[in-house]
């Protein structure tokens, strides 16, 4: 498996560290509702098809990442910056 | 306060095997510069007076025995020069890596037994940089001149020599049987 990091270029899987649902990118706000809060740390999707997922750059750039894969397939569709979800959500 | 005597990482050994030298190398200070939001110009133009600019990803830039070198996103190595009050996150590296020189006409053949990366001359020209795994070692590398600088942690000096020496003996011993 290979991941094409925005800032690296293609690079091996055992570079990268799994972390997650990207569901971990949107934090309920101070005070949300106990059930906001239950989703977010629990509940999870477990798709057969196309996911999307946090994983880090740990023997490169440091960067955190959003891949885009499809679980059936095996392909990998997107690898986005972090950083860059986050200046547009900002901006 | 009193001067100390600075012990580099490995004693200034070098080693030549085959088309390959490995030796250690002796940068200069080494400070991180990441940039401050919405400031980058600023940085660049205080680079300029050096001769200097912010890399892109990848690469590095050098002149006249200044270097700086790509390590990760908004965030780059100053090898050489002190500077104060640039506009950027700053922060002294010098004692916290090891640097390696490679060189030789085998020198990417040794190294692409440890790095995943194709490391000749015509994927990684000179001005290239990566951040890259040393077989399990997090290093910086970059290309110059004839052959290729690498940092890995200090603490790792000792690890990452003996896996290039293992990897030059395993060049030098596949020569010597004409394989």
């Amino acid at each position: 498996m290979r991941l094409n990091c925005p800032l690296c270029g293609p690079r091996d899987r055992r570079e990268f560290y799994y972390y997650g649902s990207e569901d971990y990118l949107n934090r309920p706000a101070e005070g949300a509702a106990p059930q906001a809060w239950d989703d977010y740390l629990h509940l999870r999707d477990n798709p057969a098809g196309v996911t999307k997922d946090l994983w880090y750059h740990e023997l490169g750039c440091a960067s955190w990442l959003r891949v885009t894969r499809n679980t059936l397939t095996h392909e990998i569709l997107a690898t986005e910056l972090v950083a860059d979800l986050k200046r547009e959500a900002t901006a | 306060m009193p001067s100390l005597i600075a012990k580099s990482p490995l004693d200034g050994k070098s080693l030549t095997m085959g088309g390959v030298t490995l030796a250690e190398a002796v940068p200069g200070p080494i400070t991180s510069v990441a940039p401050f939001a919405g400031r980058e110009a600023e940085l660049s133009q205080a680079l300029r007076s050096l001769g200097l600019s912010f890399p892109a990803p990848n690469t590095f830039n050098e002149s006249s025995g200044d270097l700086i070198v790509w390590t990760g996103r908004d965030q780059a190595f100053l090898i050489g020069p002190l500077l104060e009050g640039l506009p950027a996150a700053t922060t002294d590296q010098s004692d916290g890596w090891a640097a390696l020189s490679v060189s030789g006409p085998d020198a990417a053949a040794a190294l692409m037994r440890l790095i995943p990366l194709d490391l000749r001359v015509a994927a990684f020209p000179p001005g290239r940089a990566a951040r890259a795994p040393l077989n399990h070692m997090a290093a910086v590398i970059w290309r110059d001149g004839e052959g290729f600088t690498l940092l890995v942690f200090r603490s790792m000096a000792q690890t990452a020599w003996h896996e290039i020496e293992t990897a030059m003996k395993a060049l030098a011993a596949r020569a010597a049987v004409g394989a």
